[in-house]
């Protein structure tokens, strides 16, 4: 066995925090960091002189240099370990698994991950392309004119061709997810559409419709993670890292040896092999969901079905809450919000609320695993969780 | 540095300079390891398999096939407005290597995936040439 088995049960999620999301005009990233940072820690009922750990991850709107350092300031915390990650999508759960090796390795006891944005009104249109535009190779992409949703459409186009995976498909991923944003009160999309208001709505790059896209949000999550030992303290019910993997294959798009599988099978795989546990084990799924096709491939390369059968999967309603695997439970990227680097953080906290049984509405039944996923670039990082009740 | 057209035009580095002058001469350029024969693209200073530095330039056949596409129906900016739509593809070079291209010369609902292409450029700029593919 690896020695990483030795985080399984290390760490514990013992405080979430979300602030409002959607349009949050006047409100910039750093106080929205500050304003989840700030929930977490009550959530947690812990003091901030109690937190040695921090971890952020830089604003698009309003970067800084020292991004960690500029918010331990801001909230006078003075860390022992004091990050910013940059693993674009992935980066909220990449900081789960640093945060788990430091507490692990004695770096630190306890540590705030938060992470904020405000791209729906931080940024103007044009500025909101040019940054869409800047995670192509400068000379070999940008000067094609192929934004973000270009790069995923190429993914879809691939599958389709590869597996026969048809538009309609894809189209039940968003309506299957926003089916569960209408049960989250703080979901920004929460009226119900069917497969063909996906169809309808406007074409942006083949085969990707508007509906297939995520939001563009402001908003600001954050958790509070501390050793096993020390979760027993906290009032809310500890949720415990049972398994962390990574999977790192790009940059590029044009780099990707492969179109419709990703690293994500790697991430799963340390994940699984580090908690012990098999995907028949999961009990619901938070998985990354910038466009429809990324759901397909993750739930394919996560081995909740085979290689190409992504499709079909979703379309027999397996993902939707009562089916097998109950999926973005919370209206995911989809429906619920995506303020960019933060997008994935709130599927940690609604995954968090899962497992302490706090999710209202969309409760999955009995649920005692989760299995959260995050991808950044273009299929390039990702980062898969386990999440259980118990420690093991 | 963006052209006068306002669409963002390549800013060629030490490492890219040689291809972006085949471009203008209408040369489509490659490098090949002499250590491993690995072809690489982009261009780079180390080969990317075995990581040595001894890399030639070599003139590519400028043909290879669409191994993905879409269609940009909605414009990145303005500058790119009066285009749309317009495909954007993954072209797999007869060599190996992918890139990334415009497809032009055929309707929209004649591109598909496995097309065979070959490589045109269109000037952005005094200096740069950028490659492009048509069915061939």
């Amino acid at each position: 066995m690896s020695r990483s088995s030795s985080l399984r049960g290390a760490v514990a999620i013992v405080g979430i925090g979300d602030t409002e999301v959607g349009k949050l005009p006047g409100r910039g990233a750093t106080e929205l960091t500050i304003d989840a940072g700030a929930r977490a820690l009550r959530d947690a009922s812990i003091d901030k002189s109690a937190i040695d750990g921090l971890i952020t991850s830089n604003s698009m709107v309003d970067p800084h240099m020292y991004h960690a350092e500029m918010v331990a300031e801001a909230m006078q915390i003075f860390p022992r370990y004091c990050m910013t990650l940059a693993a674009g999508g992935a980066t909220s759960f990449a900081a789960i698994h640093h945060a788990a090796s430091a507490i692990a390795t004695g770096l630190c006891e306890t540590v705030l991950i938060s992470s904020a944005d405000n791209l729906r009104t931080g940024l103007t249109r044009e500025q909101a392309m040019v940054q869409q535009s800047s995670t192509g190779h400068p000379q070999f992409e940008a000067p094609y004119g192929a934004p973000v949703p270009v790069s995923y459409a190429f993914i879809a186009q691939a599958h389709m061709h590869q597996f026969g995976t048809t538009p309609e498909q894809l189209a039940a991923v968003a309506v299957t997810t926003r089916r569960h944003a209408s049960l989250n009160p703080n979901a920004e999309k929460r009226g119900l559409i069917d497969i063909g208001d996906v169809l309808e709505s406007r074409l942006i790059a083949d085969p990707l419709h508007l509906l297939d896209c995520s939001l563009v949000s402001d908003g600001g999550s954050a958790v509070v993670v501390t050793s096993a030992e020390r979760a027993v303290d906290h009032p809310e019910r500890p949720v415990y890292l049972l398994g962390a993997g990574e999977g790192h294959s790009h940059e590029h798009i044009s780099a990707a040896k492969s179109l419709v599988s990703s690293a994500a099978a790697e991430s799963g795989e340390r994940a699984y092999a580090m908690a012990g546990l098999t995907p028949k084990d999961v009990d619901f799924a938070e998985l990354y969901d910038c466009f429809t096709p990324v759901v397909l491939i993750e739930l394919e390369d996560l081995g909740f079905c085979a290689k190409g059968e992504g499709g079909p999967y979703v379309e027999a309603g397996h993902t939707a809450l009562g089916g097998r695997l109950p999926t973005n439970t919370h209206g995911g990227l989809l429906s619920h919000t995506h303020p960019g680097n933060p997008g994935s953080m709130f599927a940690l906290t609604e995954a968090v609320m899962q497992l302490r049984g706090d999710a209202g509405a969309r409760q999955v039944e009995g649920a005692e695993v989760g299995l959260v996923h995050a991808q950044g670039g273009i299929l390039s990082s990702h980062c898969t969780l386990l999440l259980g009740r118990d420690a093991s | 540095m963006s052209a006068a057209s306002g669409k963002p035009a390549p800013r060629p580095t030490v490492e890219t300079q040689p291809y972006w002058d085949g471009c203008r001469s209408g040369e489509l350029r490659l490098q090949r390891c002499a250590a491993c024969e690995h072809v690489q693209f982009p261009p780079r200073r180390f080969c990317a398999s075995c990581l040595t530095a001894d890399l030639r330039w070599e003139s590519a056949s400028g043909r290879g096939r669409i191994r993905t596409f879409s269609v940009v129906r909605h414009p990145i900016s303005l500058a790119f407005a009066a285009e749309v739509p317009y495909v954007v593809a993954l072209v797999e070079l007869d060599e190996g290597p992918t890139i990334m291209a415009g497809i032009r010369g055929c309707q929209i609902e004649d591109v598909e995936i496995g097309l065979a292409v070959e490589v045109e450029f269109e000037q952005r700029s005094d200096e740069i040439y950028l490659p492009y593919f048509h069915p061939c």
